[in-house]
C-alpha cells in the first residue's frame, strides 16, 4: 500500500525515512502543533515550495533541462486566481476558471518554449528560458489594469476560506476551526496530492526514458526515443504543477504581485532547494524546501538570540547579529554544496550502502 | 522480385572539401551477413551514420524494404527495423545494467510515453530485458550501474541494446575492439545465433580478417569514401585492389 502510494520509491535510508516523516506529521498537524499564524504561514509555504521544486526537479535533476522560466509558470497560477478572483468574484467558480485559464497558459507557453528551443544546446536553451521570464514579469508589472502593476491585486477568497469563517461553534483540541485552517488543509492535501503525482511521473517508464535523456541524449534518440517529444512532455508537466502551486500560494496569501511570484530571487530559491535537497531525487526536493524555508523565516531569531547570549565577547555578537543572515545562510549553502555534492538525499542514501 | 532489405543508392557526404563516403550504391539482401573492410578513415563508421540517421547525406538516398528513409529521424530510423550497436560505447552510464536493457526493450514496445503506470510493475517487459541480459551473459551484473562496468561488459550490454530493440538490420561497429581475448567468443556466438535467423540483414565492421572469414558471407571494401571491392570473402581477400589498399599495409 505505501509502495504503492510512493511509486515503488522507498527513501531506501531509515534517516531519510525518519525525516521525511517528522515532516508529513509536522505538516499534517501544522494548525494544532504550531498554532499561530506565522507558524502557519511557514508551513504552508513549506508545502506549496516543496510542490514548486518537486516539479522544478522533474526538469533539472531527472531530465537534465536548466530552465529559469520556472517562476512564470508559478506566476501564472497566481495571477489566474487574482485575476479571476479580483475580476469575477470571491466565488470557487471563479477559482476554477482562473486555474482552468492558467493552467491552458502555461501549457502554450511551455509547449512554444519546448518545440522552438528544446533542440538548441542547453546553455542557450536557458538563456531563452530566461529572456521569456524576464518579458513576461515586465509585461505582468505593465498591464496595470489587468495584474496590478507592482502593487499586485489582493482580493478575497470564498467565504469558508475567510479568516472570520467557524465550522464549528465550539474549539477542537482546544483550538477552533476558523477558515484560514481549512485554506492550510487545502494547501497541504493539494501539495501532498502533486508530490505523490509527481513521485508517480518520475518512476512510470516515461520518468526512465527523461532519466536516459539526462544520461545520453543521443543514445536514447538511437533507441527510438523521440528526445524532443520527451522533453517537451517533461516541461509541459512540470508547468503545469509550478502554476498549481502558484495557484495554491495565491490562495494561501489572498494576494498576487510580481514580488510573491516572478521575481528571480524565488527563481534562484527553488534551484537551490533542489541542488542542496540532491537533484535526481523528488525527496531531495522536500529536504530542501523545508530546511530553505525554516532558514529563510527562523534564521534570525535564532541569531538574535546568540548575539544576546555571547555579548560581552568581542566581534562574536556582531558577527551573529540578525542583520547578517543573509551572510549566515550563504555560508551555509557553500558548505552544503561542498559537503553535500549529492545533496542531503545523496549523502543520506550513501552512508547506508 | 523482393527489395534487398536495406540498399544505398549513391550515398554520399562532404565535409567541406573533404568527401568522406563518396557515391556508395550497394544492397544487402535479408539473411546475410556483410563485413565492411577498410584501412582507418576510409568512412566506414560515417557509411553506418548515414545508415542509421545520425548523419544526413549530402546527396543519394537510403531505403529500408524499398522504402525511402533518407529524410527520418534516427529514432524513426530505429522503429523501422534498424539497430546499431555502436563503436565508442554509448550507454546510460549512472543506471543499472538492467535499467539500460529494459530502456531498450520499452522502445520496442512503443510505452514510452506511460505516465501513469509502475516502471516496476511491467513484468513482461522485465522478462524480456532479464532473458536479453542472459544471452549476453551479464544477468548476475544486473543492479550494478554502467559506469562500474568492464569495458568487455559494457561493449556487451551494448550488443543487448541492440538486440532488445529486435531489429531488422543489425548494425555491428567493431563489436570485439578492446575486448579480452576470452570475452571475443561470447560476442561472435551471439553474431552466429542472430546469423541462424534466416531473415536478419547483419552489417559488420571488423579489422580482425578472421573474425571476418570465419562470419562474413560477403566482403565489400571502403577506401577513401569509395566502394573499392565487393565480393565472397575469398575472392575479395585476395583481389589485388584490397592487398594494397588494406592488407598490403600490415604485410608491408
Amino acid at each position: 500500500m505505501l509502495r504503492h502510494l510512493l511509486s515503488g520509491d522507498l527513501p531506501r535510508s531509515h534517516a531519510l525515512g525518519a525525516v521525511l516523516m517528522i515532516v508529513l506529521v509536522a505538516l499534517a498537524g501544522a494548525p494544532f502543533l504550531f498554532p499561530g499564524s506565522q507558524s502557519l504561514n511557514v508551513a504552508a509555504k513549506i508545502c506549496v515550495f516543496i510542490v514548486l521544486a518537486a516539479s522544478y526537479d522533474l526538469l533539472l535533476g531527472y531530465t537534465g533541462i536548466v530552465s529559469f522560466a520556472h517562476t512564470m509558470f508559478y506566476g501564472i497560477g497566481g495571477y489566474g486566481i487574482a485575476i479571476a478572483m479580483h475580476g469575477i468574484s470571491a466565488t470557487w467558480g471563479a477559482m476554477g476558471i482562473g486555474i482552468a485559464l492558467a493552467l491552458l497558459a502555461s501549457l502554450i507557453l511551455a509547449v512554444i518554449i519546448g518545440l522552438f528551443s528544446l533542440r538548441v544546446r542547453a546553455i542557450f536553451f536557458a538563456m531563452i528560458t530566461l529572456a521569456v521570464a524576464s518579458a513576461f514579469a515586465v509585461l505582468a508589472s505593465q498591464l496595470r489594469d489587468i495584474t496590478g502593476g507592482e502593487d499586485g491585486r489582493s482580493y478575497s477568497v470564498p467565504m469558508v476560506l475567510r479568516p472570520s469563517f467557524r465550522l464549528f461553534d465550539e474549539p477542537v483540541l482546544g483550538v477552533s476551526i476558523t477558515g484560514r485552517m481549512l485554506s492550510y488543509y487545502i494547501v497541504f492535501f493539494s501539495s501532498l496530492l502533486l508530490f505523490l503525482a509527481a513521485l508517480r511521473i518520475v518512476n512510470s517508464p516515461f520518468g526512465r526514458v527523461l532519466q536516459a535523456i539526462r544520461e545520453n541524449e543521443f543514445r536514447a534518440e538511437a533507441l527510438g526515443y523521440r528526445v524532443v517529444v520527451y522533453r517537451t512532455v517533461a516541461s509541459v508537466l512540470s508547468a503545469a504543477m509550478a502554476t498549481l502551486a502558484g495557484a495554491l500560494m495565491a490562495l494561501w496569501l489572498r494576494y498576487t504581485g510580481p514580488d510573491t511570484t516572478l521575481s528571480f530571487a524565488i527563481m534562484i530559491d527553488i534551484l537551490l532547494m533542489v541542488v542542496i535537497g540532491g537533484m535526481g531525487t523528488l525527496y531531495g526536493a522536500v529536504l530542501g524546501a523545508v530546511i530553505f524555508i525554516l532558514a529563510q523565516n527562523y534564521l534570525q531569531l535564532v541569531m538574535a538570540k546568540l548575539s544576546a547570549a555571547t555579548s560581552g565577547i568581542p566581534l562574536l555578537p556582531q558577527l551573529l547579529h540578525p542583520d547578517r543572515w543573509l551572510l549566515w545562510l550563504g555560508i551555509l549553502f557553500v558548505l552544503s554544496v561542498y559537503f553535500f555534492p549529492t545533496g542531503i538525499v545523496g549523502r543520506l542514501r550513501a552512508g547506508r550502502r | 522480385m523482393d527489395a534487398p532489405a536495406l540498399e544505398t543508392r549513391e550515398l554520399t557526404i562532404r565535409f567541406g572539401g573533404h568527401v568522406a563516403v563518396d557515391k556508395v550504391s550497394c544492397s544487402f539482401r535479408a539473411g546475410t551477413l556483410t563485413a565492411i573492410v577498410g584501412p582507418n578513415g576510409a568512412g566506414k563508421t560515417t557509411y553506418f551514420n548515414l545508415i542509421s540517421g545520425q548523419l544526413k547525406a549530402t546527396f543519394g538516398t537510403v531505403l529500408l524494404k524499398g522504402e525511402d528513409m533518407t529524410g527520418l529521424s534516427v529514432s524513426a530510423r530505429t522503429h523501422r527495423g534498424m539497430g546499431r550497436a555502436f563503436q565508442l560505447t554509448n550507454l546510460f552510464p549512472n543506471l543499472t545494467v538492467a535499467e539500460n536493457v529494459r530502456l531498450a526493450v520499452q522502445s520496442r514496445a512503443g510505452v514510452g510515453l506511460d505516465l501513469v503506470s509502475l516502471w516496476s510493475d511491467r513484468a513482461i517487459l522485465i522478462e524480456k530485458a532479464e532473458a536479453m541480459l542472459d544471452r549476453v551473459r551479464l544477468a548476475e551484473r544486473r543492479l550494478a550501474t554502467v559506469a562500474s562496468l568492464s569495458h568487455g561488459d559494457q561493449r556487451k550490454l551494448e550488443v543487448a541494446l541492440m538486440l532488445a530493440l529486435e531489429p531488422d538490420i543489425f548494425m555491428f561497429d567493431e563489436p570485439t575492439a578492446g575486448m579480452s581475448v576470452d570475452e571475443v567468443p561470447t560476442i561472435l556466438e551471439l553474431i552466429q545465433g542472430i546469423k541462424a535467423r534466416s531473415d536478419a540483414t547483419i552489417l559488420l565492421v571488423e579489422h580482425k580478417m578472421d573474425v571476418v572469414r570465419s562470419l562474413a558471407d560477403r566482403i565489400i571494401v571502403l577506401h577513401n569514401g569509395q566502394l573499392v571491392a565487393d565480393g565472397p570473402p575469398a575472392e575479395v581477400i585476395a583481389s589485388p585492389v584490397v592487398q594494397e589498399a588494406y592488407l598490403g599495409q600490415a604485410v608491408a
